[in-house]
């Protein structure tokens, strides 16, 4: 092939690339520019959603579940699902409130690290049913989701810890601001970018959306495909556990049903984020930006004096609007690459 | 030969559950050499290839590296061992892109994570030794098959191996990409690599390979070099028994048209495309990989939809993008790929012969199992399909035989035109000459047949007439008397329309 045959056809294939690249990250520009629609239309209705107290709330109430979105698309990538998290979430918030509130001596720290590690732990139960034990995640978390909410009623037994029992030192974990951020939306942030970084630049990373694209053929690869599943819980178990800290500094006031029902908000977050349910693509950017959407939408509806009882169907219409785009998005994507291809045959 | 084998088995068996998939095999793999496996579908040869892998431990017998008895755990360890496998489907990570797909597990590293841009330049390397066009970055998802094919040999090489398996590589390349690829293989061999070379092709084994080993029905049947026997002795070790002629076409005489295909396209992948098939007539489809043949027939089965165009059958015209329509009208199509789209692999024979034609078998709205089973065992033993039961899945059974499922779930439903993709890919030669048989005897039952085919002596022994796509063209059409090889071969590679 001569030169000035080789250069249009490069060029050709830039543009089909670039044009692909876009469609496919659309994903995340998509809900940024839902964001941007809800913020100035609600904004533009009521100013006062647009104050800082307002926004701050925002950011206060996605954090958790942004955090908690983040290790759930660990999981997810990997072509699973970890339905036990809310239950997670609800013994590490106990059990934190409890250790607080019964043995002050305790540093805070120390409790902080000791629920991240029980969170951990309860994923290493996850991990090992469905990367070892060969349990489908859907079966194997929906029974540690009752099995980890039954161990924190036991462990409760009808008691309740309140604000005024916990360090102070504690609570101002959940309120305070940095630079006026509100700190757990900072810790979110951190995870999220440092989880991002690795999914996108580590082996192990991309090993996980390997799996979840192809199992077999992972296997094939020689990728320890038990080891990475086993992991992805355990590193969504410990953000569970933290977020459960958060939880329980957040609103001072902990019994054993904490953040029960949550799961589904979660996966909401990372399905309307453009994670594919059946793994192998998406990010935790994504999902992180689904969090903050649907929560921001709740505050919305309640700034625009919707219903509380509509919200819930809103949410749900919202969801299923997110599925379609992405599955349209899909077929667009397939169709340009068809394009494509048949462009470079020539 | 007086050096040590690289690799090589000892007296290695391997049954799953009641099925002794290979008895007491012994081979060895010599640095420098290339090594072909024979052996009809079934025959043990992949199961072989995933010993040698590390995919399936061996239940007797040894493997030995450098001499030394070892034991793969599991594929990591083969790999660490110097073993690279291009195996027979490609095993691509759709979302991923091509190069994430090549490096997985082995990607360069920079200081802080992977380096992108070293990986985006070793897998540019390999497509230039390979002589391809693929561009890094897109994803492995809406490759081609000889494209993934392609990956899967960049991803191989990339490994550096001191043993590469190849299982049934060329099944999907076209004439120029075998070349390159042998290029490559024969270099690899010059550098001191050992070479398994699995093929249903015998030519290619002759051309690359200075060994052969043969297995029948699991067993050992014979390791000669190559140079010492030919072609049909290769074949007689394989079958164990003489072939008779590999294409028996009848004469027959063509009828009246029963699928008229005008002006067909598809935006972006076929162009134009009109043909007529009689009744009793078989008319091959050829060209290369790629060309728009198989997306033809998709469309003509009303799977995709077409943008402009009719598709008449028996004289009315179909309903576009129905493939219930198709059938009601007497098509049925025998898909490419019979794992992935002919065959629901998990579902037993019977079920899958049964699957097509599930309303014959109807009782109220109730599906008659007795009635079922005795349509899948009357289909079964008119195609000598070799089976167990009819009740084990369709895993179970080799590539032939898979393929006879496939043909039966449509032939049960008396198909007027039977659309046939790749009918023999991957398929031994005993198999293949009973689907031969078959469709001339289709034929001769007044059945259209539209054969789908990249094998040219397939393509000019069956076919009444000849049809070639070139870049989503219809662009030769060439009567049985004026076929000829390389007149088939030229219309497809676009250097004349004849």
């Amino acid at each position: 092939m001569t030169a000035t045959a080789t250069r249009p056809q490069a060029a050709r294939r830039n543009g089909g690339r670039r044009l692909v690249d876009r469609v496919a990250r659309v994903r995340e520009l998509g809900i940024v520019v839902a964001l941007g629609v809800l913020f100035g239309v609600t904004g533009a209705v009521n100013p006062g959603f647009l104050s800082y107290a307002s926004l701050r709330d925002i950011l206060l109430n996605s954090a958790i579940v942004a955090l908690l979105a983040v290790g759930q698309t660990l999981v997810v990538i990997t072509r699973n699902v970890d339905l036990s998290v809310s239950s997670v979430v609800g013994l590490s918030a106990f059990g934190g409130a409890l250790v607080l509130a019964d043995s002050p001596g305790v540093p805070i720290p120390v409790v902080v690290a000791g629920c991240v590690v029980l969170g951990a732990a309860c994923g290493a139960v996850n991990g090992l049913l469905v990367g070892v034990a060969k349990v489908p995640a859907l079966v194997a978390t929906l029974g540690t989701l009752y099995a980890f909410r039954g161990i924190d009623y036991a462990w409760a037994g009808g008691r309740q810890v309140n604000a005024a029992d916990m360090p102070e030192g504690f609570l101002a974990l959940g309120t305070r601001s940095v630079l006026g951020i509100p700190l757990p939306a900072l810790v979110a942030l951190a995870v999220l970018l440092v989880a991002g970084w690795m999914l996108g630049n580590l082996r192990a990373g991309r090993e996980l959306y390997a799996i979840g694209s192809n199992p077999e053929a992972a296997v094939l690869a020689g990728i320890r495909v038990r080891r990475r599943i086993v992991a992805a819980f355990v590193a969504n178990g410990a953000l569970a556990g933290l977020a459960g800290v958060l939880w329980a500094a957040r609103f001072g006031t902990v019994d054993a049903t904490v953040a029960t029902g949550k799961e589904l908000d979660v996966i909401a977050a990372v399905v309307v984020g453009g994670v594919a349910i059946f793994g192998g693509s998406g990010t935790v950017y994504g999902a992180a930006l689904g969090a903050l959407l649907l929560s921001s939408i709740t505050s919305a509806l309640a700034v625009l004096r919707v219903d509380a009882l509509a919200q819930t169907a809103i949410n749900g219409a919202l969801l299923i609007a997110a599925i379609v785009l992405d599955r349209l998005l899909a077929l667009r994507v397939a169709a340009a690459l068809r394009r494509r291809r048949f462009r470079d045959a020539r | 030969m007086d050096q040590t084998p690289v690799l090589s088995l000892s007296q290695v068996s391997k049954a799953f559950g009641a099925v002794r998939a290979v008895r007491e095999v012994s081979l060895e793999l010599f640095p420098g050499e290339a090594h072909a496996l024979a052996g009809e579908n079934g025959a043990g040869k992949s199961t072989l290839v995933k010993i040698l892998s590390g995919v399936h431990r061996p239940d007797s017998g040894r493997i030995l590296l450098d001499g030394e008895p070892v034991e793969f755990g599991g594929p990591a360890d083969a790999q660490a061992a110097g073993v690279a496998v291009i195996y027979q489907e490609p095993t691509l990570f759709p979302d991923l892109s091509v190069m994430e797909n090549i490096f997985m597990g082995r990607q360069p590293r920079a200081r802080l994570g992977i380096d992108r841009r070293a990986m985006r330049a070793e897998a540019a390397e390999l497509f230039a030794r390979l002589g391809v066009h693929l561009d890094p970055d897109q994803p492995a998802r809406g490759l081609s098959i000889a494209d993934q094919q392609l990956v899967e040999i960049a991803k191989a090489l990339s490994r550096q191996a001191r043993v590469l398996i190849m299982d049934e590589p060329t099944a999907a390349l076209s004439g120029q990409e075998v070349a390159r690829l042998f290029g490559v293989a024969k270099a690899l061999r010059e550098q001191g690599c050992a070479l398994l070379f699995v093929s249903h092709r015998l030519e290619e084994m002759f051309e690359l390979c200075q060994r052969v080993t043969t297995l029948r029905d699991g067993g050992f049947v014979a390791v000669d070099p190559i140079a010492d026997i030919t072609p049909d002795d290769l074949v007689r070790r394989m079958v164990g028994r003489e072939l008779e002629a590999l294409f028996p076409k009848q004469e027959t005489t063509a009828g009246e048209i029963a699928l008229e295909v005008r002006r067909l396209t598809r935006e972006g992948v076929f162009t134009d495309v009109s043909f007529e098939v009689r009744r009793g007539e078989i008319v091959a489809l050829a060209g290369l990989v790629g060309a728009g043949r198989s997306e033809v027939a998709r469309a003509v089965f009303g799977i995709d939809r077409w943008d402009a165009g009719s598709v008449e059958v028996d004289g009315r015209r179909l309903r576009p993008a129905s493939p219930t329509a198709a059938m009601a009208a007497g098509l049925a199509l025998v898909p490419e790929d019979r794992r992935q789209q002919g065959l629901v692999m998990d579902l037993s024979i019977e079920r899958n012969i049964g699957l097509a034609g599930l309303a014959a078998v109807r009782r109220g709205p109730l599906i008659s199992r007795p009635a079922e089973r005795a349509r899948a065992r009357d289909w079964a033993v008119r195609l000598r399909l070799k089976f167990a039961r009819l009740t084990d899945p369709v895993n179970v059974l080799s590539g032939g035989n898979q393929q006879k499922v496939v043909l039966a779930k449509w032939l049960a439903r008396r198909p007027s035109v039977l659309i046939v993709d790749e009918p023999t890919r991957g398929i031994d030669v005993g198999t293949k000459a009973e689907v031969h048989r078959l469709l001339s005897e289709l034929s001769g039952n007044g059945v259209a047949v539209l054969m789908i085919s990249s094998e040219l002596p397939e393509v000019l022994g069956m076919a009444d007439r000849v049809l070639v796509m070139h870049e989503g063209r219809l662009v030769a059409e060439i009567a049985r008397g004026d076929a000829t090889e390389e007149r088939v071969m030229a219309a497809a590679t676009g250097r004349s329309a004849a």
